[in-house]
């Protein structure tokens, strides 16, 4: 091969990739821009504070507002949080501080493969363990689908935050003549705090933006409920039942429900990542 | 922690050694146990859900029945499965490509500021929720593809090519072109992300050597790095496809949801997913209610299947690693 068409298809080669990374980039930004773009105008006072209603009210012009959604999520989400949060945690301290245990190897290949289960399938499962039994779908349900998608980020992220952990940490905490679990619990768990939470934070933004298991599970309520045995809203499954909806002004407050899900895991991304980053400083340092 | 520590343990007087390092480990065992538990406890559940399905049209049949009818009670897999595996493996080809490129711009090309940019941008974008994508697809892309793009092709071939009609099929807003274009922009991120850790990894002597020998940066990258990167690569594709097979939201709001075979490129078609979210509200008959379980246990198949695999690629890439 000739140096010049060498160098030409160096050339034509960096384009080609420039153009592909661009290619991925931009629609992101189409995306949000979108979103703000559209959502913003729903967001006032009533979005806030005004419950759904039946389509009638927005039709008719009357303040309706995505506060049943809010709520919802909230309540929802922090259940699911509170649940996962035991068993996630204490599956990462086996897999990383109980390597030795026979059961460690086990539970990580069951973590990994929790992690690429389809959420829908926890919605099916806790369809068939909660709502079943139950008589009928309540958010309790819902929270329980979340712990379930929760459970194995929150282990995953945990286990490989404790194994960057330095040794000597445990090695001194050991030599004092500490036991283990003193060891684990004041020593290991606080030094590794920071990136606990930042797993905790990921976790609990990737199960915010799950519509599929609540759709199956907590079903949406076009009223506000504080009732967690009874059918309760959540922003991400009303986002989708709004716009599939064929009514425009639900459009409009769909639009608006975005920009709030969005804020939400943009912001939870940027602490996180913020977090690692001053992790991965001081674990280096 | 190991064999010194336990060592230590043990040479000390069974009194002072104290209560709490066993109920430690009890808690702890029993805590990853329940999540052990929970991925049993879900094949086991979703099986009996699925029994009576199976029971009435039989592991196989299901599998390969064409109809989807609750009306009639007759429920056939299949329509779910083909619309699942060609949607993903279409997003794959799609994605695949492209991510690679992110990749290999971002570790070998763009300035360092740039490539944290980019590196930035991709992964928010697998955070974003897939509601939000498949709203905006909705009621800006779709609309957009099928009067910008599919409607001149399908016109085009109406007029010239009547066999490339019919594969086509009469454009619909919510296709299975627009599902899988969609679903290709959600998994990119995936690749990216592993692909990036696998160049990462290439050593700079084996760039140095590549470079020694008079080779362009094209060269570099074609004949040193992505070689020395390609099981780290593939085990990016194989996530993605994982995601992809799973992916529910967005493709139940874009795929059109048609449960009748031949699905056409431009017409609606429906997943295995999307399936379980449009009908499983309105399953009262049990027989359409067990069928839809049933689907839901083979999704369950084929994701487990899936990540086996890429754990065996994965595995294999760290092995690869520690001989080299």
């Amino acid at each position: 091969m000739k140096l010049r068409t060498r160098f030409l298809r160096d050339r034509l080669m960096l384009v080609g990739i420039g153009l592909l990374t661009a290619l991925v980039v931009v629609p992101l930004f189409i995306i949000i821009f979108y979103v703000v773009a559209n959502g913003f105008t729903a967001l006032d006072a009533n979005f806030f504070t005004q419950e759904l209603g039946s389509p009638a009210r927005a039709m008719q012009g009357k303040p309706t507002g995505l506060a049943a959604s809010i709520a919802g999520t909230l309540l929802i989400d922090l259940a699911a949080l509170a649940m996962a949060l035991p068993f996630g945690i204490g599956t990462g301290v086996m897999m990383s501080e109980y390597r030795e245990h026979p059961f460690a190897p086990v539970a990580r290949l069951m973590v990994s493969t929790l992690n690429g289960m389809p959420a829908v399938l926890m919605g099916l499962t806790a369809y068939a363990l909660v709502v079943k039994n139950t008589g009928g779908f309540s958010g309790m349900a819902g929270s329980v689908a979340l712990a379930f998608v929760m459970v194995p980020i929150i282990a995953r992220t945990t286990e490989s935050v404790l194994t960057v952990t330095p040794w000597a940490l445990r090695e001194a905490g050991l030599s004092l003549g500490l036991p283990r679990w003193k060891v684990t619990l004041s020593l290991v768990l606080p030094a590794a705090r920071t990136g606990i939470i930042t797993g905790v934070l990921i976790a609990f933004a990737r199960a915010a933006g799950e519509a599929a298991p609540l759709l199956l599970t907590s079903f949406g309520n076009n009223f506000l409920s504080f009732d967690l045995t009874k059918p309760m809203d959540s922003l991400p499954q009303r986002l989708y039942s709004l716009a599939i909806s064929p009514y425009k002004q639900w459009h409009e407050l769909g639009w608006g429900g975005a920009i709030i899900l969005l804020l939400f895991v943009i912001l939870t991304f940027f602490i996180g990542r913020v977090a690692v980053a001053r992790l991965e400083k001081r674990m280096k340092g | 922690m190991g064999p010194a520590q336990k060592s230590a343990a043990a040479a000390l007087p069974r009194a002072f050694r104290g209560p709490g390092d066993r109920v430690f480990k009890y808690a702890i065992v029993g805590l990853s146990s329940a999540v052990v538990a929970l991925a049993l406890v879900m094949a086991v559940v979703i099986y009996i859900e699925a029994r009576p399905t199976f029971k009435a049209f039989g592991y196989l049949s299901f599998l390969t029945e064409t109809t989807w009818d609750p009306v009639k009670a007759v429920h056939g897999a299949l329509p779910f499965i083909i619309g699942t595996f060609v949607t993903s493996f279409a997003a794959l080809a799609l994605a695949a490509i492209p991510a690679i490129a992110v990749a290999v711009f971002t570790s070998e090309y763009a300035p360092k500021w740039l490539a944290a940019v980019i590196n930035y941008t991709v992964d928010l974008l697998a955070a974003i929720p897939s509601v939000v994508i498949g709203l905006w697809a909705i009621f800006n892309f779709a609309p957009l593809m099928r009067d910008a793009v599919y409607m001149p092709i399908y016109l085009w071939a109406e007029a010239s090519a009547p066999w490339l009609a019919a594969m086509l099929g009469a454009p619909s807003t919510f296709n299975m072109t627009t599902g899988t274009i969609v679903l290709a922009l959600m998994i990119v991120p995936y690749t990216v992300a592993l692909s990036r850790d696998a160049i990462g990894q290439v050593p700079r002597d084996q760039r140095e050597a590549m470079w020694a020998l008079g080779a362009t940066k094209w060269e570099v990258i074609r004949q040193a790095v992505i070689p020395y990167a390609r099981t780290g690569i593939a085990a990016g594709v194989l996530l993605s496809l994982a995601r992809a097979l799973g992916e529910t939201m967005a493709l139940a709001m874009l795929v059109g949801n048609s449960n009748r075979l031949p699905f056409t490129l431009f017409g609606p078609a429906a997943t295995m997913p999307s399936l379980i979210i449009n009908e499983f509200r309105e399953a009262v008959e049990p027989l359409h209610y067990s069928s839809i379980m049933a689907v839901g246990f083979y999704l369950f198949i084929i994701t487990i299947g899936i990540n086996l695999v890429t754990s065996f690629v994965q595995r294999k890439l760290y092995m690869g690693r520690g001989m080299v």
